[in-house]
């Protein structure tokens, strides 16, 4: 009942946002929070931890940009086809890696995932350097006119939407239980007869999918595409927004989406008002050094937040109802075992 | 003389450069599976510990007017105390938990350095000289040797096959073996073993910045030079597997040597060959050459 409250709160909230804010830059946190809801659904509900997420919301990115502007496709069959490409890219890359197990998984898929940015560096379609320029918007089913900033907002307010949804079924479905099973345990998930593979190498497929979807609109909003999608940073950036906001929590990823693309975008504005008020001149080029930023948040997150917000706020409710410490998060509680 | 085409004189210095390439693949990649034997440790920062020993011999040089040599023992001896502060305030904390963790970590140190050093020194590339005693080259008939290339290669080896004799035929060694094998028994026989692990950690990162002295006057030294490097290293980890010693000299090495062959016969794919390697032995045998799955 409480979480119905909830979501319709949160629902309106994002229905009457636009007109409080600027809507493009609203997209795309929406973009982002999808991103990051796509990877936690292996991170935080199968227990891998893919490091090359960038591959496939690049790749979705261009191939939309790519069809909307060269080859004039429709909206709808631009974004599907992105989507299409990075499931194709993500059954690919995930059949691959599942073949090795916790830490070189993590490395196949960050350097599968740099053979993609190789690819999207060197490819003549992607324009290297330069990226894809001026995307058009078109219209939605040749009826709804996108180049409307408000209109666009909300047919990518339902994108998501629709996006969060499937990941929240997904994740209370049987199918998402096996893969809380094989995150527990997955030789005793094994042992009860599940395929562990089968169902990790589908999650990471699923995974990819909504990744791409959130590429694919990131692109249809802001109208460009560059290398920026494809590179590790982005990789490591979801990662980072996934552990801000809470691991295996619904809502954790989009709280991290928002917090960390926020910081980005206003980074260099706190920097001027520190140096403003502190009277340090080196404030001023924090605008400049969003990695040393991102570096340092993910440093004290790992050390002292592994929850994250949401699992933070989570474990406090906990602790003052049954007044119990809270366990601590384990992303893979057979390996603490082993290690311990 | 041509061999398939292409003069024997290309073909031997882009050999050269693979396997100068292939040292530093090998000292990474072995710093990597020492580090991740004993302490269970992805070391992402591996590549900015690597930028940081390059810049380090960068700075002595050119700042604090001491000459290389000097700068090939201090240089790494600054990174491996760096990295014993990094595992003594930090790394300690997360053993007990999940390897990913330390991946994450690891990976936002990578960030915080690269950025501190691109805050000082931008994204254009510094570069260093070669030592006077090492430059020009010998002439061995078949192919001109420029000796500071020579000179990489030889030293790494040194390095490496010591790191290898250290590890296999040595007490010291056989203590660190046994503590990757079972930490707490070790302990009971009254061995330090967190103390063995801060230096295993410290050694490890001090190869890494050995590495990026030794690169500096080959390569543009950039804030980001380590990034670009790490990922290739651990495509080469993955094919040669973290279970041995030798494996991953003899794989760097190796993976070095094949990226060379490529840039004489098909330019294009020398930057992706590795990662095709590792596809390719993924698909043929997923535990890697030298596999013992941890």
């Amino acid at each position: 009942m409480n979480k119905k409250i909830l979501y319709a709160l949160a629902l309106a909230l994002a229905l009457a946002a636009p007109f409080f804010g600027y809507p493009v830059f609203l997209m795309k946190l929406l973009c982002f929070a999808l991103f990051a809801c796509a990877f936690n659904l292996l991170i935080g509900f199968t227990g891998l931890l893919s490091f090359g997420h960038a591959a496939f919301f690049g790749s979705a990115g261009y191939t939309t940009g790519y069809l909307l502007s060269s080859v004039g496709l429709p909206v709808e069959l631009g974004i599907l086809a992105g989507v299409a490409t990075s499931a194709v890219l993500g059954l690919v890359i995930g059949s691959l890696a599942i073949r090795r197990q916790g830490i070189y998984f993590s490395m196949i898929t960050l350097a599968l995932a740099q053979m993609v940015y190789f690819a999207a560096l060197r490819s003549p379609f992607t324009h290297g350097e330069d990226g894809l320029q001026g995307v058009p918007r078109g219209k939605l089913l040749g009826m709804i006119d996108l180049s409307n900033d408000l209109t666009l907002y909300y047919v990518v307010l339902a994108i998501a939407v629709a996006g969060f949804a499937l990941i929240n079924r997904t994740v209370h479905s049987p199918f998402g239980q096996v893969l809380k099973a094989i995150k527990e345990n997955e030789p005793r998930a094994i042992s009860l007869g599940y395929d562990a593979d089968k169902y990790k190498l589908l999650a990471f497929v699923l995974s990819a999918a909504l990744t791409g979807l959130a590429g694919a609109t990131k692109t249809l909003v802001l109208g460009f595409e560059t290398l920026t999608d494809v590179h590790w940073t982005m990789s490591g950036l979801v990662v980072l927004m996934t552990l801000v906001g809470g691991m295996g929590t619904m809502a954790g990823p989009i709280i991290g989406a928002f917090i960390i693309v926020l910081l980005e975008n206003k980074l260099g504005e706190v920097g001027n008002f520190l140096a403003e008020h502190t009277g340090i001149a080196w404030f001023t080029t924090l605008g400049e050094s969003v990695g040393m930023v991102t570096g340092l948040i993910f440093i004290v997150c790992v050390l002292l937040f592994r929850r994250g917000i949401v699992g933070e706020i989570g474990a406090l409710f906990e602790r003052m109802g049954k007044k119990a410490p809270a366990a601590a998060p384990r992303v893979n509680p057979a390996k603490d075992r082993e290690a311990a | 003389m041509e061999i398939f085409g292409v003069p024997l004189q290309a073909m031997m210095s882009q050999l050269l450069l693979g396997l100068v390439n292939g040292s530093f693949y090998a000292m990474l990649s072995l710093g990597l599976a020492v580090i991740f034997g004993l302490l269970n440790v992805i070391n992402f920062s591996h590549g900015a510990l690597y930028m940081m020993g390059a810049f380090m011999a960068y700075i002595g040089v050119t700042e604090y007017g001491l000459n290389y040599w000097m700068m090939l023992v201090l240089a790494p001896l600054a990174v491996g105390i760096f990295g014993i502060a990094v595992e003594k305030t930090m790394l300690r904390w997360l053993y007990k938990l999940d390897h990913l963790y330390g991946l994450l970590l690891t990976f936002g140190i990578t960030l915080l350095l690269e950025g501190v050093f691109r805050s000082f020194f931008g994204v254009s590339g510094q570069t260093l000289s070669v030592p006077e005693q090492l430059q020009g080259a010998t002439n061995l008939g078949f192919m001109i040797l420029p000796n500071y290339r020579a000179w990489v290669v030889a030293c790494s080896l040194v390095v490496c096959l010591g790191t290898w004799f250290v590890i296999e035929k040595t007490r010291l060694g056989a203590y660190l073996r046994a503590g990757t094998e079972n930490p707490k028994l070790v302990e009971a026989f009254g061995i330090n073993v967190p103390r063995m692990v801060t230096l295993t950690y410290g050694f490890g990162v001090a190869l890494a910045g050995l590495a990026g002295v030794l690169a500096a006057p080959v390569i543009n030294v950039t804030p980001l030079m380590g990034s670009n490097l790490i990922i290739v290293v651990f495509a080469v980890v993955v094919i040669g597997g973290m279970g041995s010693i030798l494996g991953s000299i003899i794989t760097g090495l190796l993976l070095g040597v094949i990226e060379g062959l490529t840039r004489v016969f098909y330019p294009e794919g020398s930057e992706v060959v590795v990662f095709v390697v590792m596809v390719i032995v993924l698909l043929l045998r997923p535990a890697g050459l030298f596999g013992k799955e941890k």
